[in-house]
Formats: C-alpha cells, structure tokens, sequence
C-alpha cells in the first residue's frame, strides 16, 4: 500500500511561461560539452587530449579521488577543445559531434541476474554512476558505501518544472529496468515518491518498490523533503538519489547495451516566445535550442529551474543534472522607491509576506520575476519567515547561522546531514537577509565532508 | 489623458531623478573624490531607488520583500499611537494649565492637536537627529550605508518618553541606547536587547528624578499656577495603595477616577504613545495582517500580563491586589510595550515555541513587578528587559529539544 504524507509548509512561485506539452525531437547539436563543473567536489583528471576521436561511452576523465568513476562521452566526435581556466583547472571538454554515431562496444544485461558488485563496478565503467547522488553532502555517491535506501522523485514541484508524466510517457519499460539494478544496489528499500495530484499509471504500476504519494506546495517533489519524512538520515547513514530521466537512460542502457544520453528538457520562462518540451543530448548547446524563441533582449539564461538553476551565456551548454531552461528578465535597472521599489504598491512582485499584495490575488494570476534582489544585504532580523517554507524538523535560521560561523558541532546537531543546497533554495528565495543560503549551506557541507565524513 | 500627462510628469521627475544618480554615483565609489561619504550618498540613493543588484549565486530570483519595507511597515503601524499621542499630550497639557482634571477629553481639539505638536514633534526630531547622526557616524566607519533598525527604534523612543521630558534627555538617552545599546555588538540585527527600551531605561535610572513620581506625565504640570495640582498617572496612584498613604480610600475612587473605557481609549496620562490601548491594537492589527509583528508574542504576553492579574485577584487581600485583571491590559504601558516593544524580532525569542515562552513570561513578569514592587509603578519596561536578555536561554532550550530528537533517533534506528 502505498503511503500518503501531506506537505504543509512550502511555497508555489507562480511564474509565467511554463512549458507546453508539446515535444521537438532536436537532431545533435554540432559541438557538445561536458563540464567537470557539474559535478560537485570532482577532481578530474583527463583521458583525452585535443584532436582525439572518441565513441559514445568512451572516458573523458576520471575522479582522482575515486578514480573507479568514470565521466563519458555522451557522443561520438573528435575532442576539440579542452578549455582551462585559472590554475590550469579543466572547465569544459568539448566534443565535435560526428555525422554517424558509433558506441562503444557494450551488450544488453538482465540487472537480476547480475550481483550488486558487477552492477556497480558495470555502472561505474560505462559512466552511468555520476547520476547516483547521495546524501548527506549532496555528491556522486560513494561505491563504497551502503545506502540504507535509494530515493526516486516521479516529480519537479519547483517553478515551471518538466512534468516527468509527459516526458516519460511510453518509456515504462526501461523505468522498469531502472528500477530493478537500483533495487539490486541496495539491501535497503527503493523509495518512488510520486504526486498525489498526478496519480499516473506509468509509475505506480512500477514493481519491486515502495510507492509514497506527497501532497502539498514545493518542495514537495525535492527528494530531500521526501528523505526527510519517510526515512531520515542519521550521522553514519547514507541514502543515494537519482533523477527519474536519469533513471531512464540507465535503464535504457540495460535494455539495449547502449549509452543513450538524450533527455526531455522543458524550455521556460517568461522570456521564451514559445515555451514547450524539447529532446536533447545532455550537454548541448544552448544556442541550437534557444535560437529565435527569445524575446527579451537582456535576459538571464539558466540551465535548471529558477530557484537551483546554473546562469549560463546563450552559447553555453546544458548542464549535465539539468532536466529545464528558464529565460528571465535580467534586473539590473533602478526601481523608483514609490512606483516598481520597495515602497511601491506592489502588485507586480510574488511575495510570500504579506508586505505586498500578492496573497490578495487570485491563484491563477502569474508573474514575471525578474534577477533583481530587491533589497541589499542585511543581517538577520526577521524571525520565522524561512520555518515558512522550509518542511523540515530543523530550525533553518539557526543551521544557516551555524554553517556561517563555520560551527561544525553546531551544524552537525542542527541536522546538516539531512539537507542539501536546494532544500534551502525557497529559503534563500524568501528571506529578507538577500544573503546566499544555499551557497552557505554548500560551503558548511564542504567542511562537514572533510572533518567529519 | 489626464492620467496620460500626470503619468509622464511623473516619468520625467523619475528619469531626472535617475540621471542625478548616474551622474553623481562616479564620485562616491571606492577610490572617487568622496569614498568616505559613500556610506551616506548610498543610504539616500537606495531610498530613492530599489538598487540595481541582482542576483548571482543560487536562487535567480529573489522576494519583494527587504528591510525597508519591513521597518516601514511597524512605521506605519506606529502612526495611531503618535496621533493620538499628540492629542492626549496636548489635553493634558491644557489640564495642568487649568488645575482641572476634570476638562472634558474632545473639546478644543484643534488647539490641543497643535500643542500637543509642539511638545512632541521636538522629541521625534531630537531622537532621530541624534539616533541617525550616530547610525552614520559607524556606517562611515564601518563602511556601510545606513540599517534600518533605527528607523523604528526613532520612533519608539519619543513615545516612551513622558511628555515633559527635557529634549537634552532624549538625545544622550538616544545616544546611549544606539551606541552602548547596538552599535558596540555589530548594529542592526546583533543587538541583545532592544534599543529603545534601552533609551528609556538609560533614563529611568540615571535621572529617577526626572522620570518618575507625578511630576513628569504631564507637560505643563512645573509650570502650573495652581497650588496643589498633581499630574500623576493610573499606576502611580495605584501603587500608593501598597504604601501607607493611599491618592483613593478603596478601589471604586479609583476606577470611578480611571474608568475601563476611557483607559482603553488613552484618555489618560502617562508616555506619549503609550496610553491608547486602541491605538495600539489598531497598530498590531496592521503588523499581524502584514505578518511583521508575531502573534504569537503578542498573544502569549496578554495571556501571561491576564494570568498574573487574575492570580492577584484570586489572592486579594489589597486594593491594588483586587483590580480587575481587565484593567492591568489597558493602563500603563502594557498594551504598547507587548506589541510594539515585545515583538522586537532581533531581542525576542527566534523560535515558534520559545516566542510563547518567551511572551508568556513577559506579561506574567510585568504585573508582577507593576503590583509587588512600589519602587517601580510600571514594570513592563523592566519585564521587556528581562526577557530580551532571558530569550537566548529560552531559545537555547527549545533547540535543545530539537537536537535530542535527532539523537535519538539514532540511538532507537
């Protein structure tokens, strides 16, 4: 049976510009990128060098702090550019597609069949492990670690999300197979968390898991939120995650013994002319899906949603986690204090005090949300405005103040294992301060992982 | 049309306004002619103009909300607490004049309005000359514009004040209270406890004298020419009940001179913004619907204030120990200080549960110290106090019980 928990705290930002249901497959884009960026924590050293050809699935870099994980190509071409930054640090390996696609040589596998170290070491091979996240700290999860469980969310309830029911419709079968080599990875149970307003078929007719439905505003559909009320982590525990499309191309590879790296992506926001769904490779070029669909001509790009999103140039690519591109507004404009400022009326700004007149609207009204902070930077003066929205048994101020000061006993009996960035992302969206939440919360979890872990 | 040609007036002023900025901003940034002034142009540009920052780490976008408007809101909430505190002021005044306690409260409004401004206006002008001068003076040092915590704290302290207080009071209580108060912990936001009780409480014990018996609550009463006229006020001439000479021979002199109605209105003396209980209930409704004040404080602290009230009922034995619980809630500072002062967001408890703690125990603390102890009439002051410095242990606690649930769940998993 499955299990329903009801999300009281939360907030829906209700932005303009969600994504029709409506997909265009896009051909490969001519250059492709795979960014050591993207990966949290990661200490690449590369396989490749400038000129070399390579085949879907062939190792661009490997970890040197764990050196089994490898990082491939997600298709075939020749290395064009590896670009350094300071330091000589790697910030993108950059990949000229070829006309005909070739593989790397791999064959289909039966997941049962296969022990949890095989799977592993296969997975860790073929560079399917990156997609395996684990809290706490909010990295690639580690091998050598073992999950007491493994949590999937079947939703995005952050603004203008991809709806995974639309993407992944007809796609049941290599859900399937996911499913099983996660269920093989684990003595622990496999979590699918799924929408109770969305109730679909493809995913609670999925076998071998525990289904829970949540209820509620987000983040209801953040797997930290879900991990935290089914199955807290405890200092010396370990649960992974995975995106569900993520969870598809490893299931995908099982059935067919292929790298397939293609993703469903939701082009939002405000700014896009004509927001709808687009197939991709992961690592894409913005440009190829972006071009002549934006309106504005001073925009912020992201890649991800608005609250956890990476700010990108038009010619950048697509992150590697990232299932959405948002357009916005860029704010840098001066705002009268008494017109569009902070002592306007305010009926153009989405707030969840009750300071502007936004809880007096309607629910359908939509707003156009544009980069400006809306305020500078204070400290800590408002009380109780991020236990608002922020559905944990922690009390967020006081973690946020912990991880500041850099308080590792502090932080760790204030729950830090249990969370990641973008649990605070509505936090950070919300609170008075305009300080950088999850950016405190990231570096807090990075002394964390290096004293205590 | 009209709203046509209205629109673009405004426009052009805006547009005007802007390109002074851009034209003087060059001047004042790091490096520029006037570095040093930075803090100050800053202050008086981002009142203008919501500033051009955006964001650029995390969340791209970012609630309307910021301090401005926060402190501008329990602003706001003051202003029926500062009229109708001018007005009483002025009534009062026109009282002492007279020698007669007896004038009626709504007649000559107008010209009480006007004397009641001269008298109080100057406090306001001194408490944020003073508050404000000092808030630049370490922005300027620390490098960083004007915080708007004083904003309000400038308005509280005039209407903590009596009315008849020299100005030169105000401005070194003001003075103390910004720096001793919260400028040595960090300023806006770090400090212990709050800053305009602190300008009051600087004044209750440095200069007993001038803030206390019943010579002070009314402005004028010095002057008078009647022989004989006092100008005290509800608590204190409830307080000589607990001594050998009481102002009234038994309770209903007393209640038949403050009536519950009249106490509720303001139409007492006492502090400039401290006497009407509809005032200030009217000023926390705009903090609880804009949701700056916690109802949680200000409901707890009138629970707690009701609860000792009725335990001193209950026990008797005393004129003062047998007044109405009802009537501690409206006379005195009772009202202003649970809403306005209690609520201070940056001395109070932080946490849901240590907030009703924290207020409970405020209300209870003020009554007590209002009714046991002769030496000080009004205890809520002294209450408020306590409890900013009590709020971190009570925090502390309610933590505390946070982290023990987490331990032990390890222990049970």
């Amino acid at each position: 049976m499955s299990r329903l928990v009801s999300i009281h705290k939360g907030l829906d930002i209700r932005l303009q510009g969600l994504a029709e249901k409506q997909l265009k497959i896009l051909p490969n884009s001519r250059i492709i990128c795979v960014s050591p960026l993207d990966f949290h924590g990661l200490n690449p050293k590369l396989l490749v060098k400038e000129g070399d050809s390579v085949k879907i699935g062939d190792s661009l870099f490997f970890d040197k702090t764990n050196e089994a994980v490898q990082f491939v190509t997600p298709a075939s071409g020749t290395v064009k550019s590896i670009i350094r930054g300071e330091k000589r640090k790697i910030l993108q390996v950059l990949i000229e597609t070829s006309e005909n696609q070739e593989y790397k040589n791999g064959s289909a596998e039966d997941v049962s069949k296969l022990s949890s170290e095989e799977l592993k070491t296969k997975m860790l091979a073929c560079g399917l492990w990156p997609f395996i996240k684990q809290r706490p700290i909010d990295v690639i999860a580690d091998q050598n670690q073992e999950p007491k469980a493994i949590f999937v969310s079947a939703f995005d309830s952050s603004p203008l999300a991809p709806d995974y029911n639309f993407i992944l419709d007809g796609r049941e079968e290599d859900l399937q197979t996911g499913f099983n080599a996660l269920c093989q990875l684990t003595k622990g149970k496999v979590h699918l968390n799924i929408d109770a307003k969305n109730d679909s078929a493809l995913f609670s007719n999925i076998k071998g898991v525990e289904i829970n439905k949540f209820a509620g505003k987000h983040p209801a559909g953040n797997v930290g939120t879900q991990i935290h009320h089914i199955d807290p982590i405890n200092k010396g525990e370990y649960i992974w995650t995975i995106n569900v499309q993520d969870l598809v191309i490893i299931g995908n590879y099982f059935n067919t013994g292929k790298l397939n790296a293609r993703r469903t992506i939701a082009l939002s926001g405000s700014e896009v002319s004509e927001p709808q769904y687009y197939n991709v490779l992961i690592g894409s070029n913005l440009d190829g899906i972006l071009k002549g669909k934006v309106k504005g001509n001073h925009v912020r790009f992201i890649s991800g949603n608005v609250l956890t999103g990476d700010q990108k140039q038009q010619n950048d690519y697509l992150g590697y986690y990232h299932n959405q591109i948002t357009v916005i507004p860029e704010g840098d404009n001066y705002k009268f204090f008494l017109t569009k400022g902070w002592l306007g009326l305010g009926f153009d700004k989405f707030s969840n005090s009750r300071l502007f007149p936004t809880f007096l609207l309607p629910k359908s009204k939509q707003f156009v949300l544009d980069t400006n902070t809306n305020g500078e930077e204070r400290a800590f003066v408002v009380t109780g405005e991020l236990e608002r929205v922020f559905p944990f048994d922690i009390f967020p101020m006081q973690l946020v103040k912990a991880a500041m000061t850099k308080d590792i006993d502090g932080m760790e009996n204030l729950g830090i294992y249990e969370v990641a960035p973008e649990d605070f992302a509505l936090c950070e969206y919300v609170c008075t301060t305009k300080i950088n939440i999850q950016d405190e919360i990231r570096k807090g979890l990075d002394i964390v992982a290096e004293e205590c872990l | 049309m009209l709203k046509n040609v209205c629109n673009t007036k405004k426009n052009r002023t805006v547009k005007f306004l802007e390109n002074i900025l851009h034209k003087m901003e060059p001047n004042f940034v790091k490096g520029a002619k006037y570095e040093k002034w930075n803090p100050l142009f800053e202050t008086l540009a981002t009142f203008a103009f919501t500033p051009k920052l955006v964001t650029t780490k995390g969340a791209h976008i970012r609630d309307g909300v910021d301090l401005k408007r926060t402190m501008m809101m329990v602003i706001i909430a003051l202003i029926p607490c500062l009229l109708f505190g001018i007005y009483n002021t002025g009534h009062w005044q026109m009282v002492a004049e007279l020698g007669n306690r007896n004038l009626p409260y709504w007649e000559n409004g107008l010209n009480k309005f006007w004397n009641g401004s001269i008298i109080v206006l100057p406090l306001i002008v001194v408490s944020y000359g003073v508050g404000l001068g000092i808030e630049f003076l370490f922005g300027m040092l620390r490098g960083h514009s004007l915080h708007e915590g004083f904003l309000v704290s400038g308005m509280l302290i005039p209407l903590t004040m009596p009315a008849d207080v020299p100005l030169w009071m105000v401005g070194v209580a003001t003075a103390f209270a910004v720096i001793i108060g919260k400028e040595i912990f960090g300023g806006t936001g770090m400090n212990i406890i709050n800053v305009a009780l602190t300008a009051r409480a600087f004044l209750f014990f440095a200069y007993p004298t001038s803030m206390s018996g019943d010579k002070v609550w009314m402005a004028g009463t010095e002057t008078t020419k009647v022989d004989g006229f006092t100008g005290s006020t509800a608590l204190g001439d409830l307080a000589t009940f607990m001594s050998d000479k009481p102002i009234f021979q038994n309770l209903n002199g007393f209640t038949s001179e403050y009536t519950l109605s009249e106490s509720f209105i303001g139409m007492i003396p006492g502090s400039v913004g401290e006497t009407s209980t509809l005032a200030c209930l009217i000023g926390a409704g705009i903090l609880l619907i804009t949701g700056v004040g916690s109802l949680r404080i200000m409901a707890s602290f009138f629970v707690g204030g009701l609860a000792m009230g009725l335990l001193l009922n209950l026990m008797g034995g005393n004129p003062y120990f047998e007044l109405p619980a009802v009537y501690h809630l409206v006379i005195g500072s009772f009202a202003f200080g649970a809403i306005f002062m209690a609520t201070d967001p940056v001395s109070a408890a932080q946490t849901a549960k240590g907030k009703l703690v924290y207020g409970f125990l405020g209300g209870l603390l003020a009554i007590l110290i209002r009714v046991l102890n002769p030496a000080y009439p009004e205890g809520v002051m002294l209450a408020i106090l306590f409890m900013n410095i009590s709020a971190p242990i009570i925090d502390y606690y309610v933590i505390q019980g946070n982290i023990n649930r987490r331990l032990k769940r390890i222990k049970t998993a």
